[in-house]
């Protein structure tokens, strides 16, 4: 049998799947092959198709079209009470009646196992959870982030092929987000087990995952790992979701020599441009690949701009710049003992031409995730 | 002051309305002897082995009227909720219907269905013809509360997350469903008893040997004995209400809270 990418079986297997509702396209054409003890997460905005997916994985929809293997078995067809698949909801879905310690034996017992191995199996995941004085309490009686827990605890118990994570920390505070999230990648790593999150949270998602799978609007727009989302979008989608983008509108003056113009001051990016002299470009940059003119040499582009406002993020100060009709912003790293630059101050900032993220091919490109423009992949 | 003083008002007024009558009737019912309040009415009622029989029979009735509408009422208001969203104005709109279809005009289009059938030549097949038209009756309270009480949790979650488990419908709905709206079961259940107990139409038409046309026929022979027999049937009543309610006490402690 091949996977989806063509080479040799996946552990999880979505082959082009599809899936509408009425005249809508939920799904479209979406294909992934993920090995086992993967983590893969599933980003983009509401809307965009990623519960869906994980819903039919689950086997909550059923695809349109397409087929869903998960180890060698095409389970496309099959009930979601047969596919003994782990999920995590973003509501935890504890069993009000039940206590802890019964939310996590649930799917044992309807398994029938002996009591003894419940028992046992119970107290090891209220230890990996740490948990183990909660058993006898009810869901009512805990925290979001320790219901969630158990929640987890609950669908590793009946020891899945397969763990789903249906934006399991969208309920839970920032510092509980962030200590859960840790946990979760523990316990996934401590037990191998092959993951599918769903996020609409890129930090959450860079954070956890192996790979990333962004999706916008029912399609697939990049599959790489993080490193690769961030440095490389595929699609303008994906360098706009993914982080913040600045949008410099800018004039072809050389499109030969990637020379272009903001209010009159010039500038270069590290290719040719498709374009004419005197069209209207759209030049993309990460905030954090501006600097302040400090350390300036030749190759470097420079921009002047009024300081618009600072933004004081702890770790990092974010400054925003004012060209003409656009807008800049810029990340430079907190120094207590240097003065950031002040609004109303003309300050110069300085930017590599392979930090520009020229307008290119926006149509997706899956699995063999190409930078949005050469001089990204340059700027690597 | 003001402001404390008429809610205190009209909730003494509303008490006094349904208090005086009830101690008025509980003061006749003293007077079977002249001259002294004794329990001489209570005595002899609870004396009339019809009196044990009707209230039995009619005990039995209620019961069973509440298990078959749990069981009806449960999984039609699940599957609706979660599956079927649109049909439930049309659900609500039959289970109002015993409001506006008089209980003679239920009982004789019961009755005119099934003559000729064992529903309505044998004693038990007329019991059966009751019991079915007391969960008719049942269904705007049941249907309500049990609806009220999915609402008040995720069932699309439950059921999904008791699913992946490897649960499948009938252990999703009694070890999931049934448990959480068991609290709002038993509410829909009290009004259900409350009305099946001293029900006098059907059973008088269907001539079931049920404890309303016992009390009617009671109070046109006796005096004194029908006040006391309200007496004795809302104090039996209460207590079979606050009997389901020691029952349903646990549940309802764990249900409740935030989730």
């Amino acid at each position: 049998m091949r996977s989806s990418t063509g080479g040799s079986m996946a552990f999880l297997d979505i082959v082009h799947v599809q899936k509408s509702f009425g005249t809508n396209v939920a799904v479209e054409d979406f294909t992934l092959a993920v090995e086992q003890g993967e983590f893969v997460s599933f980003l983009g905005p509401s809307g965009c198709g990623k519960t869906t997916t994980l819903r039919m994985v689950a086997g909550f929809e059923k695809p349109t079209s397409g087929r869903i293997v998960i180890d060698g078995v095409d389970v496309t067809d099959m009930p979601p009470n047969r596919r003994n698949i782990g999920m995590v909801f973003q509501s935890y879905a504890l069993f009000p009646n039940m206590t802890v310690a019964d939310n996590i034996g649930f799917g044992l017992r309807i398994a029938h196992r002996p009591a003894h191995e419940i028992r046992a199996r119970v107290e090891e995941l209220l230890r990996i959870i740490h948990m183990q004085e909660f058993g006898r309490r009810y869901p009512y009686q805990l925290s979001g982030g320790q219901q969630q827990r158990v929640a987890l605890a609950r669908a590793l118990a009946i020891q899945p092929k397969l763990l789903l994570l249906d934006e399991p920390l969208s309920a839970l505070d920032a510092k509980i987000r962030a200590s859960l999230r840790q946990e979760i990648r523990d316990i996934q790593r401590q037990l191998g087990i092959t993951t599918i999150y769903v996020t609409h949270d890129q930090e959450e998602a860079m954070a956890l995952s192996d790979r990333i799978v962004v999706m916008s609007r029912g399609k697939i727009e990049q599959i790489g790992t993080p490193f690769e989302v961030y440095n490389f979008p595929a699609t303008r989608f994906v360098a706009s979701f993914v982080g913040t983008l600045n949008q410099i509108e800018a004039t072809v003056v050389d499109a030969a020599i990637g020379l272009l113009a903001v209010e009159g001051q010039q500038f270069r990016i590290a290719r040719p441009l498709p374009y004419r002299s005197g069209d209207t470009v759209n030049i993309a940059i990460r905030p954090e690949l501006i600097a302040l003119d400090g350390q300036f040499n030749s190759a470097m582009n420079r921009l002047s701009g009024t300081v618009e406002d600072v933004t004081f993020l702890g770790s990092i100060v974010r400054v925003r710049l004012r060209l003409a009709a656009n807008r800049l912003s810029m990340d430079i790293f907190n120094n207590p003992h240097l003065r950031p630059p002040q609004p109303g101050e003309t300050i110069t900032v300085h930017f590599a031409p392979e930090a520009c993220l020229a307008p290119g091919d926006d149509t997706p490109r899956g699995a063999n995730a190409q930078p949005l423009s050469a001089s990204a992949a340059e700027a690597a | 002051m003001l402001k404390r003083f008429w809610p205190w008002f009209w909730f003494l007024v509303g008490a006094a309305y349904f208090l005086v009558p009830l101690y008025a009737t509980f003061d006749f019912s003293l007077r079977a002897r002249r001259g002294e309040l004794s329990f001489a009415a209570y005595t002899s009622v609870l004396n009339d082995v019809r009196f044990v029989e009707s209230f039995m029979f009619s005990l039995q009735t209620a019961l069973a009227t509440i298990v078959i509408s749990a069981i009806v009422i449960v999984p039609t208001a699940y599957w609706v909720q979660l599956r079927l969203p649109r049909l439930r104005p049309v659900i609500e709109f039959f289970t109002l219907l015993p409001f506006v279809v008089p209980a003679v005009v239920l009982v004789f289009s019961l009755a005119r269905t099934y003559s000729r059938t064992p529903l309505t030549d044998s004693r038990e097949g007329l019991w059966v013809l009751l019991v079915g038209s007391y969960v008719i009756l049942s269904f705007p309270y049941m249907y309500r509360a049990v609806d009220t009480g999915l609402r008040s949790i995720n069932i699309h979650d439950l059921t999904e997350a008791a699913q992946s488990l490897g649960a499948g419908w009938f252990t999703i709905l009694t070890r999931v469903i049934f448990p959480n709206v068991y609290v709002a079961l038993l509410s829909g259940a009290f009004i259900t008893f409350a009305i099946v107990m001293g029900e006098f139409t059907i059973a008088a038409l269907l001539a079931q040997p049920a404890f309303g046309p016992y009390m009617n026929r009671l109070a046109s022979s006796k005096v004194y004995e029908p006040s006391a027999l309200a007496i004795i049937s809302f104090a039996l009543t209460w207590a079979a209400i606050a009997a389901i309610q020691w029952f349903g006490q646990g549940t309802q402690a764990r249900v409740a809270g935030p989730r």
